[in-house]
């Protein structure tokens, strides 16, 4: 039955509920295509000789084939447009730098695309507070305090803070620190917000 | 990574799907048995039961639901659809007796929206397929509302696995 790597390609996104981004399946998408434009032409000749020759009952065909066509196309634009948002979300979860696995990730015109859409967000939240700028990814959740108790999850390395202090952030090591510094921090997972 | 921000297109309600939807492409994926009411020239292929280079008349054949929706005509020169046993009055029977003790993960894990999109197909027990829908939807909601607001660090794999994947809370 046609339409089956289609269905392959939504069924790797839709095992990914958390929103992950899965790979880029450039091979995926080119087998659709290529099928696509096998039900292309079969369908043109077939349509070219029921004009010709008035043969009315290759229609039911030339419909399912339509039909076929009409899916693939269904399938291909939903998996694109899931990447999209999940791509856009991890703007919103992780920043404007990804890091490099999740990059490697997007094809050539995800990344254009997420360029495009880091400048239009930035561009926006300059526009708030009166010309001054709102960052609107900070502070996702109300905060309850200035500085936070934070517990390091993995090695990060060093972290330099407002004042100039450069705190180094070993497993299991705990720190007290502003909470904008640490909220990138602790959505990435390097972080974790210590409730006492 | 926090969920928060990754809202995917959600699936459609009732009889309409909503075309990027991942879980109405994979809901429209469900095979149906139907029967063709005309020949479809060079397509034997696509019946692998015998060599012929048509599907002539007649013949008894399954077919995933987007196909069976794109070649439907009300007036039946096509194809007809039946009905999956389990929208059929034998299984109606059970659902409108007690609600709660079907696994309406095995029936298929799209009981609510599949049945939906059998009512496109003008069968004439459409009332009573629409009907029993609803009033298992109606019958089974108040348990798994109350499974949901009181699972607190509690293991429910049991209980998720009998609900539809439309009931799937988290």
């Amino acid at each position: 039955m046609f339409c089956e790597k289609a269905v392959e390609l939504i069924r790797e996104l839709h095992r990914m509920t958390d929103g992950q981004l899965p790979a880029f399946n450039e091979d995926g998408l080119r087998q659709v295509l290529q099928e696509m434009e096998a039900l292309y032409e079969q369908n043109q000749a077939d349509v070219n000789e029921a004009k010709a020759e008035g043969r009315a009952e290759l229609i039911p065909s030339i419909k399912l084939r339509h039909c076929c066509l009409l899916r693939n196309q269904r399938c291909l634009t939903a998996y694109l447009y899931d990447r999209l948002l999940r791509m856009r979300a991890l703007r919103w979860e992780y920043g404007s730098v990804l890091p490099a696995n999740v990059r490697f990730h997007m094809c050539a015109e995800e990344v254009q695309w997420f360029s495009q859409y880091k400048k239009s967000l930035a561009s926006f939240m300059r526009s708030l507070g009166g010309g001054e700028g709102l960052d609107l990814t900070q502070d996702m959740k109300p905060p309850k305090s200035l500085y936070i108790e934070v517990r390091c999850l993995k090695d990060h390395g060093e972290f330099e803070i407002d004042d100039g202090t450069v705190i180094l952030l070993k497993k299991n090591s705990q720190h007290f620190l502003p909470r904008w510094k640490c909220e990138q921090l602790i959505r990435q997972g390097v972080l974790e917000h210590v409730v006492s | 990574m926090d969920t928060q921000s990754y809202l995917p297109v959600e699936p459609g309600v009732g009889m309409e799907e909503n075309f990027l939807s991942l879980d109405d492409i994979l809901l429209s994926h469900e095979r149906l048995p139907i029967r063709t009411e005309c020949r479809f020239p060079r397509l034997g292929y696509l019946e692998r039961s015998t060599d012929a280079q048509d599907i002539p008349e007649g013949t008894k054949m399954e077919l995933p639901l987007w196909l069976s929706k794109g070649l439907y005509e009300k007036k039946r020169r096509v194809l007809s659809v039946e009905l999956p046993k389990v929208y059929r009055e034998g299984w109606r029977t059970v659902f409108n007796a007690d609600p709660n003790v079907v696994d309406l993960h095995k029936m298929g894990p799209y009981y609510y929206g599949l049945g939906s999109q059998m009512l496109h197909f003008d069968s004439p027990e459409n009332p009573e397929i629409a009907q029993t829908l609803l009033q298992t939807f109606v019958g089974r909601f108040r348990r798994n509302m109350d499974s949901s607001q009181n699972a607190y660090n509690e293991d429910t794999s049991a209980l998720v696995e009998r609900l539809d994947s439309t009931c799937t809370l988290k």
